[in-house]
């Protein structure tokens, strides 16, 4: 119970983190513009674009 | 053994554990070798996911993204304005462990560690406005990470990731000089960008010799990211001030410039551990450690250790 108490703003914010996950991925897709942008060399981070 | 080589030890030992895991984690996560062979980058699924650290996407060997680049990608996406899977993933990583994933999990956070351990005639512990520079990073990630993507946009709505393009040195050590050492067709394209970030990298190595973690400490948007949850991860710091005999020697041997004793979680704690294991009256831990009764013999004061910290 005491350790419950002593991390309950971080049990918070794990619950709001994965409604969040669930979110972006499942009803937004983000995660396709996260891999459509990492599968290519980005020329902005290498210094060329 | 007299009390402070002990303490020398067994501080050099952990260093070293911690060293090993930053270094596993840095290779497991970079382990794309066909990369490094042929000059290409990953291209699989496992890319749609972040690693905790900084680690540029266009690395070689990268199996995962780096989570600053990601949000910066969907920000700056016509799509989105708003990034659910990046907020969920910080919150996620922050509330389980905060910036513990810079002392252990970021492979340019052990860069920039090693390059620290080249010697120098004179190291420089403390810059010169050192409390206000470590705030520049929120607005290195308020500026070039949020807002320019989402509002410096070309005619079709489409932002650039600014703070890849213009500042991170990490993307120019572990994709610029690989990639384009690799590749013909993109040594012809380089030009003043590649030259500027160039530079950026040479002044974050030259200041890393000299300064502990500068990049960590003053730059880094990732690190600002976690920094915000050092209080309230379920990984954290507490001192028993009842045990705390006031003798600094945390304060003396921390890296990062914290008094843990006054103040265990501060946002510029990289949990590096160094503080807990110097403590001669254990009065630092950590919330994965069990709390134990003071006993006489662990509550006396030690002498501060020479000026070096050890690092
Ligand atoms: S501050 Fe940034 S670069 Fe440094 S260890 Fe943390 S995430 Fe990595
Ligand atoms: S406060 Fe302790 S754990 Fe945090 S950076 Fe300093 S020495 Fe390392």
């Amino acid at each position: 119970m005491n350790r419950l108490k002593e991390h309950r703003t971080a049990l918070v914010l794990l619950a709001v983190s994965l409604v969040f996950l669930l979110t972006g991925t499942l009803l937004r897709g983000e995660h396709e513009v996260v891999l459509e942008k990492a599968i290519r060399i980005c020329l902005e981070c290498i210094g060329i674009g | 053994m007299d009390k402070k080589k002990h303490g020398a030890k067994t501080h050099h030992t952990t260093q070293k554990k911690r060293h090993a895991i930053q270094l596993v984690w840095a290779l497991l996560t970079n382990s794309y070798l066909t990369g490094f062979l042929y000059g290409k980058i990953y291209t699989g699924k496992l890319k749609q996911l972040c690693v905790p650290g900084l680690n540029c996407y266009s690395c070689p060997g990268a199996l995962g993204s780096c989570p600053i680049g990601a949000l910066q990608a969907v920000l700056g996406s016509r799509n989105f304005k708003f990034s659910f899977y990046l907020a969920g993933f910080f919150l996620l990583i922050g509330a389980l462990m905060g910036r513990f994933v810079c002392g252990f999990l970021c492979p340019f956070g052990l860069i920039q560690e090693l390059l620290h351990k080249i010697p120098f005639f004179k190291k420089i512990r403390y810059v010169p406005g050192e409390k206000v520079l470590v705030k520049l990073k929120y607005l290195i990630l308020l500026i070039f990470v949020i807002l320019l993507p989402l509002y410096a946009v070309d005619i079709l709505g489409q932002g650039s990731p600014w703070f890849c393009k213009l500042i991170c040195p990490a993307g120019t050590l572990e994709g610029g000089l690989p990639l384009v050492f690799l590749n013909e067709a993109l040594q012809n394209t380089i030009g003043f960008l590649y030259a500027w970030k160039n530079a950026i990298l040479i002044l974050t190595i030259l200041a890393s010799i000299l300064i502990y973690r500068p990049f960590c400490k003053f730059i880094c948007p990732l690190g600002a990211i976690y920094s915000f949850f050092n209080r309230v991860a379920i990984f954290r710091h507490r001192v028993d001030p009842k045990r705390c005999t006031e003798c600094r020697l945390c304060a003396h041997i921390c890296p990062m410039n914290v008094n843990p004793a006054k103040n265990p979680n501060s946002a510029e704690c990289i949990r590096c551990g160094a503080c807990i294991k110097a403590c001669p009256a254990q009065a630092l831990s950590h919330t994965f450690t069990k709390r134990t009764e003071i006993s006489s013999h662990t509550t006396s004061s030690a002498p501060l250790p020479p000026s070096s910290n050890g690092y």
